[in-house]
Parts: C-alpha cells; structure tokens; sequence
C-alpha cells in the first residue's frame, strides 16, 4: 500500500499507529513483569504481530463480535479494552477484567463483543461459527472476525467449524496469523499446504492471503471480506502472514530459528512501517515521540493499578461456577 | 393422567418449551427429516421448520462449539448427541468451553445449553455403543447431569434443563425409549438435585438411576415377596446431587447397594458410598456394597453382554448375603 496522500488518511493511519504502539509498549511492560514473577501461567506475547490485529479490529463495527486464541493481548487492546483491568488480570487482581479468574490466555468483555480468549488450539474456531449461527438466527447483522494460528488450521475443529460456517452461509471472518511457527514446529513440517488459504477451496468458500506488515492494507482486505459476510455471501478464510518477534510464550527462548531470519522480519516491523510512512507524509518526530511517551505512561498507570490492586477474595472461589437461574 | 412413552415425554418437554421461547433450537445428526435417529424429535421439524429444527454434518465437535457459541450470545441450544458414545468427539467442547466458561469469564457468558441423546448399555452395541458416561460428566464441576428413568421424569427434568443458565448433560437411556408411564396433565418441572423413592422399604437402600433401575425394582419386588424390605432411590440427577435425600433414606435403613450401569473404577457410586460413610457412617449396620459393569469393555456376545451388565440375579443375591 503506498503512502498516506491526503491528512485524513495521514490522521487515519496515526490512529492506527497509536494502537500498536500501545499493544507494544503494553506487552514490552508485560515481559518485564513477567520475569520478575508477577505474572503466572502462560503469556505469549504479541510483539511484530501489531498490523493484524489492529487493522482487522479496525475493519468492525461495534457489533461486531471477536473471538480470539490464548495470545489475546494484542486483540483486546485493539478492540479497545482497558490496559489497566488487563494489566490487573495478568497480575491475577480482582480488578482484572474477568476478575482474576483467566489470566492471560483468558481475555473477556461481553459489553465490548470481545468473546474470549481460548486456550486450546483450534477450539475457538466452531465457538466463532456459533456466535455467528446466532446472527444470522437472530438477523442481527452483526459479523463475527475469529483469529488463529496457522497450527490450529490442522485441527478437527478447524475443519468441522470451516465446513459448518460454509454450508450455513454464516457471517464469519476466519483469518489466520500465520507467524510460521506452532511452538517450534515450522508450518512446512506440519501444513500440507504452504497457505492455509487454499484450504478455503475444499469448503467452496471466499479465501484472501495478504503479508500482515502494513496495518491500512490488513483492514482494506479484512473489510472486503467483513461486507461479504454482511451481505449474506457467506464466510471468508484469510491468511495474513506475520510473525512474532519474541518466543511462543515467555517460556520460550525460541532456538529453533536463526538469528539472520529474526532479523529479516523485523526489516518488516509493522511499526518501522507506519512509522515510516507517517514519516514520511509530513508527520513530525517529535510528536510521535510524545505519542509514545503518553502511551509509555498508560502503560506505566496500568502496571501500577494492577500492583496496587488487591487479589480477588477467597470467598470467590467458588462464583461463577454456575450461572444463577432467574 | 397420560400414558406416554419415554420419548414422547422427550418431545413434549421440548416442543412445549420451544413454542414459549424464540432463542431455544435444537440440533443435531437426523433430528431434523429424519426426525431422530431414536424419533425424540418425531414432528418437530415440520412445527418449527428448518430454522429451529437443525440437521447438522456428522460433526460432534463442530456442532457442539456452535451451539456454545450462539449460547454465549444468549440462544438457549438443545444439542442432541446420537449417542453419547459420539460425544467423546465433542468432549473437549464440553468440558473446556460449555463447562468453564462461565467461571473464566467471571459471570459474564453463562452457557444456557442441554446436551441431550441416548446413553448406556444395551442391544448388543458391543464396545464402541455401548457405555454409560455419567461418571465422566459428573467429575466436571459447571455441568450439570441428569438421568431419568420414567417418562414423568424424563418430562419434568428436560424442562427444567432446558430452562436452566448451565450447561446440562441430560442423558437419556436407549433402551427406555419406548418404556411407558403415566405423565401427569399440564405443565410441570421437576428440581435437579432431587432424588425419588422410586419403593419406600425398611431394610436396606439401593441407590440407583437410569436404566438400572430396571434390574432394581423387579429385584426390589422379588425381594418383598421373601419378606426382605428394600427402598429404591432414584438418583434421577447425579450432579447436583440430592446428599440428604441419600443420608435420610440410609438412616432409615442402615444398609446401601449402589447399582449403576457403568464401569467401578472411579465410578459415580464410589462418590455416594464416600457420601454415606462420611455422613451417616454411625447408621450403618453393613459395609457399603455396590453392583456396576464389570470391569471390561462391553462385549458383542448375548451372553458376555448380560453377564457383564447388573442384573436382577446379581441384585437378589447381593441383598440376600447383605441382611443375612
Ligand atoms: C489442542 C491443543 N493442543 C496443544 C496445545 C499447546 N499449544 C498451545 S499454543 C500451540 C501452538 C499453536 O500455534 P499456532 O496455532 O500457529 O498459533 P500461534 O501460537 O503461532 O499464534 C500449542 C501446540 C493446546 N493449547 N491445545
């Protein structure tokens, strides 16, 4: 995609860019709290894979619905939710946005249609499909976007939810983040096919693949996708490939890449992009220096939040294992 | 009052509750033309229409998530599992999506949905159709199991799983379907966490659900007829469970014979016997003594099959030795 032109596009691709740079700041702050120990459990981190998820979130309407994998993080925040209640969950507080019952890999807010974070690969996939059963149940109009990984594309449920979605027309959106690497399984050793979406033709449905490094571009394709399920045509199989500059998960030192490939993405670096660009149609560096140290200070307020708020109560530990009946 | 069989209660229960409610569809392999592979749903299609009476592709898992998601948006899905031997396929579903969801979410997405199909043992199905999962689903705290054994049961508690904001494993017997009974007229719903005294007794207490109870009450009337008094508890729903419904009939009588129709190892009965040792240990006047599958895979052969099962020789025999 070539430069912004005119300021409307220049301020539309500021925006963009202030949305990665705090998915950024605010998984660099996450790292860090990680390896002192105040965070637990998994957190697989975000980072080099900003342009996905900020341009497709961007391609939605409010009711819309987002159904996201365990590396939720970046969706959340680009989705709009509070750095600060998920900070406070990574810390496992009650102030947390599902209060210290999910962590990292759980990410939900019901008011934002943010449907989740889900930790097991793939599962999410025929829970997207069902979400959109219910719009066009209900004729809602609302279009569901599912996020995965490019392993989860090998998994039953991938291809149950894909085959379901297709002979139902439902308005979903699939795209796949294709970072090339399930854990440390490269995709050539475990995808028959080098762009999952290829597989779109097995359910005779829509397929896009794009490069995921420049934001405006992943939300122009995701849209043309997002009104082809609004109309009715059914839903859409993307591959939007990216990669993630930092391990699967922290636990991950990820040894089983070179360095001289790590260094080849991050040319790539949606940010450098963006920045580049806005660069480049006139944008001055010292504001987006200021961009970025307003952002660092969000962050920084999250982090405090989630030090100083307090654990959930004891007496928690058995809500919400059932619903009430009202 | 009535007289119905055990899947048209089935499909009463579920018509009635789908003509109150607009969010409530049911889905599934052959629910829709076919009108069920055991007919629960006879005539549903051509009431409700495709929309709310959905066939689906041989897709356990895939069906199963879908009915999860549109429930986290507020639908009310009846998913019917051919059998539940099928639903190991969707087991990941159901216990990390269906069963968690809720609490992950800290309360914002309650799953209002009833898995519903066949269970159990029976007709010579040999190892792969033939197996009572209750165990499996009670061990999930955020499900809710259910297993009725008469019509009236059947009626009442699939309205109530139907009307329930939990995910419901209600698991129906394959061999009941056409086993009939008196429904009372009108509207009723039947609480879960309560157990029935399917037979008041003085002597001894057979917990007992589903199918089984088919060996334990010909067994329980044989016995009544030697002079030996036996209560008969029909659990009817496993989780919750219905503790002083258990607790008041042992102190009644002082002695307990749990008859389940699955495997021993780690099976539901193991849960009760702890419940009553626990509770009402100084009640009893002989060790807790249970009756299950034996421990094997169900095998194909007529006479492998019912020796493998409880039965009602099995039953007298063991009540005999326990009040000698
Ligand atoms: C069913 C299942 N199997 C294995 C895992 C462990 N696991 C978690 S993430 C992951 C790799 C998934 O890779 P991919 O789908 O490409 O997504 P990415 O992490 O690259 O975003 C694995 C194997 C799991 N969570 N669920």
């Amino acid at each position: 995609m070539s430069q912004p032109k005119t300021k409307k596009e220049t301020e539309d691709l500021l925006e963009l860019y202030r949305q990665m740079l705090l998915i950024r700041r605010f998984e660099e702050a996450s790292a860090k709290a990680y390896s002192m120990g105040k965070i637990g459990g998994f957190c697989h981190l975000y980072i080099g894979q900003e342009a996905v998820g900020v341009g497709a979130i961007s391609a939605l309407e409010e009711k819309d619905y987002i159904v996201s994998t365990y590396r939720d993080h970046g969706h959340a925040l680009a989705r709009g939710l509070e750095p600060k209640s998920l900070m406070a969950e990574l810390y496992g507080k009650k102030t947390g946005i599902v209060s210290g019952n999910g962590g990292s890999m759980h990410f939900f807010d019901k008011k934002k249609h943010f449907m989740g974070g889900h930790g097991i690969v793939g599962g999410h996939i025929s829970l997207a499909a069902g979400i959109a059963y219910a719009s066009k149940y209900r004729e809602d109009g609302a279009v569901t976007l599912c996020f995965f990984g490019e392993g989860a594309a090998n998994i039953g449920s991938f291809h149950e939810g894909m085959n379901l979605a297709a002979i139902w027309k439902l308005p979903l959106v699939m795209i796949c983040e294709n970072n090339h690497y399930a854990m440390g399984t490269p995709e050539y050793r475990a995808l028959s096919v080098k762009d999952v979406s290829v597989r779109a033709a097995a359910y005779d449905i829509a397929r896009d693949h794009i490069e995921g490094d420049e934001v405006r571009k992943v939300r122009e394709h995701v849209k043309v996708a997002v009104e082809r399920a609004r109309r009715g045509e059914g839903p859409t199989l993307m591959e939007i490939s990216t990669y993630r500059f930092r391990g699967h998960s922290m636990s991950d030192p990820a040894k089983y890449r070179t360095k001289e490939e790590l260094d080849k993405y991050k040319q790539g670096d949606p940010l450098i992009k963006a920045e580049k660009d806005l660069l480049s149609a006139g944008w001055a560096q010292e504001e987006l220096t200021k961009m970025d140290e307003t952002i660092l200070k969000t962050v920084e307020d999250s982090v405090d939040f989630a030090e100083k708020s307090e654990e959930p109560p004891l007496g928690w530990l058995y809500k919400h294992v059932y619903a009430e009946n009202v | 009052m009535a007289v119905l069989t055990y899947r048209e209660a089935l499909n009463r229960a579920m018509t009635e509750e789908m003509e109150k409610d607009p969010n409530i569809f049911l889905m599934g392999e052959e629910v829709g033309h076919y009108e069920g592979a055991y007919k629960v749903s006879q005539g549903m299609l051509a009431k409700f229409g495709e929309k709310r009476v959905i066939d689906t592709p041989i897709s356990e898992n895939g069906f199963a998530g879908v009915g999860i998601g549109a429930a986290m948006v507020g639908l009310r899905p009846i998913i019917e599992f051919m059998t539940w031997n099928f639903s190991l396929v969707a087991i990941d579903q159901i216990i990390n999506s269906a069963a968690k969801m809720n609490y992950m979410s800290a309360g914002q997405f309650p799953i209002p949905i009833v898995f519903r199909g066949a269970g159990g043992a029976g007709g010579r199905l040999a190892a792969q159709h033939s197996q009572s999962f209750e165990s499996w689903y009670a061990h999930i705290p955020g499900l809710k199991v259910l297993a009725p054994y008469t019509p009236s049961d059947a009626y009442g508690l699939l309205k109530t799983s139907i009307r329930d904001n939990n995910p419901t494993i209600f698991i129906e017997s394959e061999v009941l379907y056409g086993s009939k009974g008196e429904v009372p007229e009108g509207e009723f719903l039947i609480p879960m966490g309560k157990s029935d005294i399917k037979r008041e007794g003085t002597q001894l207490t057979i917990v007992s659900w589903s199918r089984a109870l088919m060996y334990v009450l010909p067994a329980a009337e044989k016995l009544a007829k030697e002079g030996i008094s036996v209560e008969v508890l029909d659990l009817r729903s496993i989780r919750p469970l219905d503790e002083e419904g258990i607790l008041a009939s042992v102190r009644k009588t002082n002695k307990v014979l749990i008859v389940e129709e699955g495997w021993n190892v780690a099976g539901f009965g193991a849960q009760v016997a702890y419940l009553i040792q626990k509770e009402a240990f100084d009640y009893l006047d002989a060790p807790i003594e249970r009756i299950t599958q034996e421990d094997v895979p169900m095998p194909y052969a007529a006479n492998l099959e019912k020796s493998s099962l409880p039965s009602e020789e099995k039953i007298i025999k063991k009540v005999r030795e326990m009040i000698k």
